[in-house]
């Protein structure tokens, strides 16, 4: 016997495919059925969802979070990190692989997949190291952490330093079919700095890393994908020099994707005056104009993804001065709120094309089986509202509650996520 | 003659513009603050030529140094400031960051205030360090310095002592010259100078003084000899040879003595009059020659002695707007 699951009355936004309209979505054996108007009439089913005034799109995608685990499970497990992502809407996220020990082999990549399954939230997949131990000197074993789940490979948390480890890399994941995501930051440049170089910094009297430490870097591995032929992203872009560096690597049709994080197309520099560390990240918050270039990207196409980079850090880390405190926000539980409130309500965005940065745009650049409600495919599914207001609060899924939206008005949240035809978060029992 | 607060800082008369429980940085406070400051702290100096130079202001109040980082001259200065003001003071001298050793910051204050402390004196190596202990404390706190963010008092004590020796700041030109980017020195007297009415202009080789500096409305010059002839006032801040001798901010300290170093010699293409200040503690022979700290332009030592009127202005305020808003409260 099938179970089956109606999701009745909503508006399906699938950009895969070009859809967007009133629409019921048939879920069946954990698989889209059927798309089409009019569906709650046509049949019985065992269990139905009623998403009036709801959008119905294909499940999120995170394609860069941190799940700590294993080695800092204090911070975040998989299976908590798992539970945060769906109460986002999130269905499928890649985890980084800076963990302790790094995620560099095979058995490591099966370890978190196993993680995964035993949560039973979202689905999780591996993100493997590009070189072992993170060191940015010999490869990893690529194709071994493809086989145990691996989607594609970065040193996240660090750059691949050297241009002739980052060239060979670029050319072996070529062969396997899989993306290198870079963490673009010249650490020379960078010198540590606890915040973006800049007036805020100076007046501060805080270290600063300049926008050049993350472009030249940019525009260094845009030169070895050019000559590779290799597939690069760059994660987490935050300054205008990047967004620009990418959109001409794209002009000239290179393999170059890249993904932006709400909080920096939210937030700038100025919050660090308040010297809370949960305005602390890498890359930092930066200025006006690298904000309202990141936007640009993200409403032109430069920007292929929007990604949250989830950096959990318990209390007691985060709570120290700001120059000591360690790098990273969450952002599971904040990133549909941020992205609504910032893009659409604020910039008149598209339903549409938010959804694409949001699911089918980093489904694409991983390759993963997600990012459309096409009939056949897993039914992931994310019923989101987009209209009622409320406010972020301090509770989280998540186990740490780094967050620096807190008490934000907002208007975006998932009602419903639907993981392989199972609901798996219910906005409505958590009210209860 | 009894020992009684001056006149400009009576409690009876109604007080000019000062509200705050903390002083944090000078960024934040207007001009009418500057002055009520550097008001208070001449009524202030006029105790230490008393024959008991000791008022019974602070009596019965609490003031802690919270000193993590090595200091001698602002920790004594701030001990003595309290002293004068009949104040009872504590010291707490701890080096390196709370993170290293098992409590954070805001645990050791808050121990330290359930004792009873009224006002934080907070020496500190991470900017905004006072920052996060005020929002904390209910204590007053008064920042002796956070990393390179700000040092409000040494800023004022510079001020007073250029006001008191040339009788003014409006219309004044200063240079300021040294490792610009990585000094509270600097960054405390270009915020207070400018509201007080003088130009400011920033010297050092461009990697010590990034040119971003020109956004806080100051100039910025690489060339120590051309702005000499133009200044009323030269601050010379201290070289931190760690940050020098192969490293990258400047090659060696010998070739920055040449170029940044307040010579005799350099001295002559200066105004008769130009007023010579230091912060201390003296490199002599880097960035000033022993017979310029010495001579007859320098006002090195009486920069210190108006650090003490400085500070008992500080602690006096800040004290006194505590108790305000608590009676306040309590009325409430």
């Amino acid at each position: 016997m099938s179970e089956t699951l109606l999701i009745a009355h909503g508006r399906v936004v699938d950009p895969a495919r070009g859809v967007d309209g009133a629409l019921d979505v048939l879920i069946e054996d954990g698989k889209v059925r059927a798309v089409a108007p009019n569906l709650l009439r046509e049949g019985r089913y065992d269990r139905v969802l009623d998403a009036s005034g709801m959008v119905v799109a294909p499940g999120l995608v995170d394609m860069h979070v941190h799940f700590r685990e294993p080695g800092r499970e204090a911070d975040e497990t998989i299976a908590t990190g798992s539970a945060a992502a769906v109460r986002g809407g999130f269905t499928s996220v890649a985890v980084m692989p800076n963990t302790e020990p790094a995620v560099d082999d095979q058995a490591d990549a099966e370890f978190q997949v196993l993680q995964g399954k035993r949560a039973g939230k979202a689905r999780i997949y591996p993100i493997g190291a590009v070189t072992r131990e993170r060191k940015g000197e010999a490869l990893s074993e690529m194709d071994g952490l493809v086989r145990g789940g691996a989607v594609a490979f970065s040193d996240d948390g660090d750059p691949v330093r050297s241009a002739e480890v980052m060239r060979c890399a670029l050319l072996y994941a070529k062969m396997l079919g899989r993306v290198v995501i870079q963490h673009a930051e010249d650490p020379d440049l960078a010198k540590n700095g606890a915040m973006h170089a800049g007036l805020v910094s100076l007046m501060l009297g805080l270290s600063g890393k300049s926008a050049a430490s993350e472009e030249v870097m940019v525009a260094r591995d845009i030169t070895l994908a050019s000559i590779t032929g290799g597939r690069l992203h760059i994660a987490h872009c935050s300054t205008a020099g990047s967004v620009d560096l990418v959109r001409q690597a794209k002009r000239r049709g290179l393999k170059v994707t890249c993904e932006a994080c709400p909080h920096h197309f939210s937030l700038t520099d100025h919050a660090v005056c308040s010297f809370d560390p949960n305005f602390k990240m890498n890359p930092p918050l930066r200025t006006q104009q690298d904000l309202e270039a990141l936007v640009e990207g993200l409403l032109d196409g430069t920007i292929d993804a929007i990604a949250s980079d989830h950096a959990p850090h318990s209390r007691e880390k985060k709570e120290v001065e700001f120059q000591d405190a360690p790098n990273g926000v969450i952002g599971l539980e904040t990133m549909v709120p941020v992205s609504v409130t910032k893009l659409l309500v604020e910039r008149g965005m598209k339903v549409a094309r938010l959804i694409e940065l949001l699911s089918t745009g980093p489904a694409r650049i991983l390759g993963l089986p997600a990012g459309t409600l096409a009939p056949g495919a897993p039914a992931d599914v994310a019923v989101l509202d987009l209209e009622t207001p409320y406010t972020i609060e301090p509770r989280f899924r998540s186990r740490s509650s780094n967050c620096p939206f807190v008490g934000w008005q907002v208007r975006g949240r998932a009602m419903w996520t639907v993981v392989g035809g199972r609901v798996v978060y219910d906005r409505a029992a958590e009210d209860t | 003659m009894t020992a009684s607060a001056p006149a400009a800082a009576r409690e009876d008369r109604p007080h000019v513009a000062w509200t705050r429980k903390d002083l944090l940085g000078l960024r934040e406070l207007t001009r009418e603050e500057l002055l009520a400051l550097l008001d208070t702290a001449k009524g202030f100096a006029e105790i230490s030529t008393r024959s008991i130079r000791k008022v019974p202001t602070l009596r019965g109040r609490v003031v802690v140094n919270l000193f993590f980082e090595p200091s001698t001259r602002t920790r004594l200065s701030f001990s003595l400031a309290a002293q004068r003001l009949s104040a009872d003071v504590l010291d707490f001298g701890k080096e390196g960051s709370s993170t290293s050793k098992g409590e954070t910051l805001v645990d050791t204050a808050r121990n330290i205030e359930a004792m009873g402390v009224d006002l934080f004196v907070v020496r500190h190596a991470a900017p905004g360090a006072a920052a996060v202990l005020a929002r904390h404390l209910q204590a007053s706190v008064i920042n002796a310095g956070d990393g390179s963010h700000e040092h409000p008092t040494q800023a004022l004590l510079d001020c007073y002592t250029i006001r008191e020796r040339l009788g003014r700041l409006e219309g004044l030109h200063v240079a300021i010259v040294g490792d610009i980017g990585h000094s509270r020195v600097a960054r405390s007297n270009i915020w207070a100078l400018q509201k007080l009415g003088a130009k400011v202009t920033v010297v050092g080789p461009p990697t010590l003084v990034p040119a971003a500096f020109t956004q806080l409305g100051v100039s910025v010059c690489h060339d120590l000899d051309a702005v000499l002839p133009e200044v009323d006032v030269l601050n010379m801040l201290r070289i931190q040879r760690e940050r020098g001798g192969g490293g990258l901010n400047f090659p060696s300290v010998e070739e920055y003595s040449r170029l940044f170093g307040l010579t005799q010699r350099r001295l002559e293409r200066a105004r008769k009059d130009v007023v010579i200040m230091h912060p201390g503690p003296l490199n002599r022979g880097v960035e000033i020659a022993p017979e310029v700290a010495d001579g007859p332009n320098s006002v090195i030592l009486q920069q210190v002695s108006a650090g003490l009127a400085v500070r008992m202005a500080a602690l006096f305020l800040c004290s006194l707007a505590r108790s305000k808003s608590e009676a306040a409260e309590e009325g409430a």
